[in-house]
Formats: C-alpha cells, structure tokens, sequence
C-alpha cells in the first residue's frame, strides 16, 4: 500500500507545459506524436497479415479493439496541437497509449501467432475479449456481488475501526485494555477466521460482509488511534480556551487532525478488504467475481479467467481512485497530497 | 478600526493569583519547584507584562490562569470566581499561532462561538473581526498559505471573537521579525485601548514590555519567583524614543543584572530564548 501511496505523480496540466515551453523535450515531445497510431497500425498489420499458429476463434474483436485504438491514436495526435487541459493530457500520455497498444500487440504475438505460450492457460486477446463479451451478464452481475459485498463488510469495518480508534486514541483507560486486545488480536489475517466465521454467521454474504470487515477494521483501529492520540496537545489547549467541551475536541479537532492518518488506515483496510473479498468469494459465498473467477479455472476456461482478472482490474482501481478523490476532498488543506 | 459592536465586550474582570506554587516531577523523578509562592493582583482594564529568564515560570503561570494546568499549592480567581479549568473567558494566545491546518482562515475565527454553540449569532461578527484584522482577503484561505505575522493576526482574532474577560498572550509575538512585531504591538494597544480586556502579556522583550503594559513584573528563576512590579507611569500613546521610555528600560535592565550573578549570562536571557 505503502508503494501506491507513493508513486509520483503525473503532472498536472499546470506542469505540463500549458505555452509549450515544454515542448520538444521529454515525454511530451513531438517526436511522440505520431508513435500511438503508428503502434496500432503495425499490430493491425502483424495481426492481419501473420498466420495464425494456434487454433484462431471466429470473432473480429481485436480488429474492432485495435481500429478503434487507432482511430483514438489519430484524434489523440490531433488533440496534441490543442492548448488547454486536453491538449497536455494528450501531449504527455502519448508514450503511454504508444506503449499500452504495443504490449496487447505482443500478446498477440506471444499467443496466437507464435505459440511460444501453452495453451489453454495463455489465450490470445481475441478470446478473451471474446469471453468478456459472451459472458458479459454473468461476469456483471458478478462485478454487482462483488460490489455489494464489499461495500457492506468495507462500511461495517471502516464505521467499527474509527470507533474503535477515536474511543481508544483519545481514553487512556480504553487505550490500557484496548491496546493489547488489538495488538494480539489485530494482525490475525481475517482469512484465518473462515472457519469461525462459517459457523457464527446464519449465511455465507453475512460471514462474507463480516470477515471483510474485519480485514478492515484492524488497520483503520490502528491509524485512527494512532492519529487522535497524536493530536498535537497545543491544538487541544487553544480549543479548550476557546470553550471547547469533550465533544468538540474529540470529533472537531483531534479527528481532523488525525485525518492523513485515518485515510492511510482506510487505504490499508481497503486492499486487505479486496483480498479478503476474493478469499470469501472463492470459499463460501456463491457469487462475485472470486467465485467466478474459481467456477471458470475449475473448467479450464482460461479466457473467462483472464477476462474476470480484467473487470477486477477496473474495479478495484476504480475503487481506489473513488478512495483517493473523497480523501483529497476531506483534506484539500493539505499542501502537496500524494496523487492516484 | 475598533467597531461599536466589538466594544460591546464582556465587562473586563480582576485577576488574583495567591501564594501559587507549583512543583513538577521530572522524568527522572526530580521534583523541579517551577513557580513559589507568587502572589499577583491584576485591575480589570489592566495590561500587565511578565517578563523574565527563561525557567521563571511565567508561561506556567499563564497556562495556570488559563485554567490548562492546575497549582500544587494556592488559588487563582477571575473576580470573585475561582479558576477552576479552561473556559472560553480566559482567551489564550501562543508564540506558534496553532491555527488549525484543516480550517480556513474564516472557519478558525469561528471556532470559539462553533465550540460554544453561538455561531448563528456571531457570525456577523466573524466579518467583522476579518476586517478588523486585515484579514478579509485571505478569509478563504489555509493556515499554510499565510505569512506568519497573518496567521498571528488570525490567531489574535479567533481569541478576541470570544469576548475574554482576561486575555492571556504567552509571547504572541516572539517569532515575528522587528517590522511586522512592531505593528502588531500597536495593533494590540489599539485593540486592548478600545476594549480594556484585562491582559497579561509573557514577554522576553523589555522594550515589548514597556511600550505596551501598564506595569510590569520582573521573575527570577529556579524556583520562580516575582522579583519586582514596576509600574510604568508613561501615558498612551507611548512613543519608542522617547527618553523617559529609554530610562525605564535602562532601569529594568540594571535590576535584570543585579537578579544573576554573570552579566553576560544575564544579557543572553534578557535577549530572549526559548521558554
């Protein structure tokens, strides 16, 4: 988690040349215009014109994907002479599609115009595409499970974990008894309550919602309490004689002071809730995109089994991004956040 | 400057502070006597400096009329009422401004009436103290885009916005370069003059002291002690050159030199450190 925390950020347009001033060096140099599109049309041609070395299936949808990444390659290359927030996007991301559009390409290659991978453990684009669209009622409605079991077992663990942490953050009391319970207690990975959680709950999206809030809880305790009780005592002096009560200084002053720290926690908590979410599905509960994932390797069919790891993909980044948009919304006063 | 309805303060109150001691126990178990015996009384209206070495205790003391620390020994009144704990009529202000990072520049001049469950009434006179303070154009803004001496305008309106019947000021100004300290000395005279809220000012500057106070009271350290109160009979608007000011401060010093034993050991303290 530590890692995506800090990976550097892109620049913002700001940075990126609005005048051009940048123009000619670097990533978003000219030189780099005409790289997406020429990508695409090289693996359009590859793709067309090479034999294929393993059994080819019926549909045209790399074609489509590929025609599709070129026409966007071209309007890219257009937008390039656009001033304007647009046109730094597609200035400085032009390596990017270059390079994304290349490595599809030499999946391809490696697949089913080479051979070089076996087979069916390594299909080629075409029929994982294929297996997205075919399936794409069970693997949504699985991406719907998925969503609905997280989002109960990553509210539950999150609304515990802050309690948890501001009650034993903030009492010296509850941190007394509190501390060595979630010190002992804590770092039990929630996978490792399977067998409880199957016995103690009346069904298995109960058990589900409770394994992964639990998964969440521990590092949301551990870094709201962390944060509240580090509340610098000058900002609890000033409050209290401005006539603060008890209220005010737990949630109005050592709360959004312990924020960057909650948020860290809330980060934690959501990749140990999207494991746990893949390990609950895979066991127990009889849908999502886990148990989808677990049905389809049973069957050996590989291409749906890729073609779910793309959904998760998307799913679980678009979950962190919505994560990162709320907390640089919660914390806009912080000068030079990290960016997802 | 000052507008009626910030005239329209709580009525200033007297301040008694009786045979206060106060004795901490060091980590490594020593007991550190930080405050004998100090007996003070302060006027309503009146502007009063502590000044000091560093150790005296004159920031112990004020914590205590704050109400953030209580006394081993002795008792502390507002008026008639015991200090029993911090309260929003003591107002308190520190070197570090300690705005809140997470509140705009309008939102922590609200945190005292927000704290107190008053906003809706005062929120006309947020504006107002905005103004006051010079700080309307930076209402929208975050502590950590302001300059320093901004910030400890903030911080003077957030504890004025509360009406104090006492304002406690721990060296509000010390970390402020010579220009911006010297204007906000006048802002505070101008405010104090037109308000008359019961101040005392802990101060390393003797030249602080004498512009802006009423009196001053001189401390001695380990334990800390009142060594003098000395009035300063200089009527407002005081000047900084002027020759009766120049004459106090001489005295003052002389006495700073008779209080320790090295005189250049005295002059380092007189030229302020940290509390």
């Amino acid at each position: 988690m530590a890692t995506i925390l800090a990976e550097p950020s892109a620049p913002t347009p700001a940075h990126v040349d609005p005048d051009g001033a940048e123009r000619g060096r670097g990533l978003s140099s000219p030189a780099w215009a005409p790289a997406p599109a020429v990508a695409a049309a090289l693996t359009l041609a590859l793709h067309l014109a090479l034999p294929d070395r393993q059994p080819p299936s019926s549909g045209r949808m790399f074609v489509g994907l590929m025609a599709a990444m070129l026409a966007g390659s071209l309007a890219m290359a257009a937008l390039r002479r656009t001033s304007g927030k647009l046109g730094a996007w597609a200035r400085y991301r032009s390596p990017l599609a270059a390079g994304i559009i290349l490595t599809l390409a030499a999946w391809d290659l490696l697949t089913l115009k080479l051979a070089w991978l076996p087979m069916p453990y390594f299909p080629d684009p075409e029929r994982v595409l294929g297996a997205m669209w075919e399936d794409r009622d069970a693997l949504g409605l699985s991406a719907f499970h998925s969503l609905r079991l997280l989002a109960c077992g990553y509210a539950a663990g999150a609304a515990a974990g802050l309690a948890c942490g501001i009650v034993i953050g903030w009492s010296r009391s509850a941190r007394y008894w509190g501390m060595p319970l979630l010190k002992l207690v804590g770092p039990i990975p929630a996978t490792a309550y399977v067998p409880l959680a199957m016995v103690m709950f009346p069904d298995a999206f109960a058990s589900g919602v409770a394994l992964i809030a639990v998964a969440v809880w521990f590092p949301v305790t551990m870094l709201t309490c962390s944060g509240v009780a580090d509340v610098p005592a000058a900002y609890l002096d000033v409050a209290r004689t401005l006539g603060a009560g008890r209220a005010h200084l737990i949630f109005r002053v050592a709360l959004p002071s312990a924020l960057p720290s909650v948020f860290l926690g809330l980060f934690m908590g959501m990749g140990a809730a999207f494991l746990t979410l893949i390990v609950a599905e895979t066991l127990g509960v009889s849908s999502g995109l886990g148990w989808y994932l677990k049905w389809k390797q049973g069957y050996l069919e590989y291409p749906h089994v890729y073609a779910a790891l793309v959904i998760m993909s998307l799913f679980f980044s678009g979950l962190m991004t919505l994560l990162f948009k709320a907390r640089d919304r919660a914390m806009g006063w912080q000068k030079g956040a990290i960016r997802w | 400057m000052v507008t009626a309805r910030a005239e329209t303060a709580a009525e200033p109150a007297s301040l008694h502070v009786r045979d206060v001691s106060k004795a901490f126990r060091r980590a490594d178990g020593v007991r550190v006597e930080a405050l004998d015996r100090v007996t003070l009384d302060v006027a309503a209206g009146e502007m009063v400096a502590l000044i000091g070495p560093s150790g005296c205790g004159k920031s112990t003391l004020l914590r205590m009329i704050a109400g953030l620390e209580r006394p081993t020994s002795g008792s502390l009144r507002v008026g008639s009422r015991p200090i029993e704990g911090p309260g929003a009529e003591r107002g308190l202000m520190f070197q570090d401004p300690n705005l809140f990072p997470w509140k705009t520049v309008r939102r922590n001049i609200e945190t005292g009436p927000a704290a107190r469950g008053v906003l809706r009434e005062h929120r006309a006179e947020v504006d107002e103290y905005l103004r006051l303070t010079g700080l309307e154009p930076f209402a929208d803004s975050y502590p950590h885009q302001l300059s320093g001496g901004m910030a400890q305008r903030a911080a003077l309106a957030r504890a004025l916005i509360n009406h104090p019947k006492v304002l406690l000021l721990d060296e509000p100004l010390g970390a402020l370069d010579q220009f911006t300290r010297m204007r906000m000395q006048d802002e505070v005279v101008r405010i104090w003059r037109a308000r008359r809220t019961t101040t005392v000012l802990v101060t390393h500057d003797i030249d602080e002291a004498l512009y802006m106070c009423d009196r001053i009271v001189v401390m001695t350290p380990r334990p800390g002690r009142i060594e003098r109160v000395m009035d300063v009979p200089l009527e407002r608007p005081r000047h900084r050159n002027d020759p009766r000011f120049l004459e106090l401060r001489s005295e003052i010093l002389e006495m700073m030199h008779l209080a320790g034993d090295d005189r250049a050991e005295v002059e380092a303290e007189a030229e302020g450190d940290a509390p």
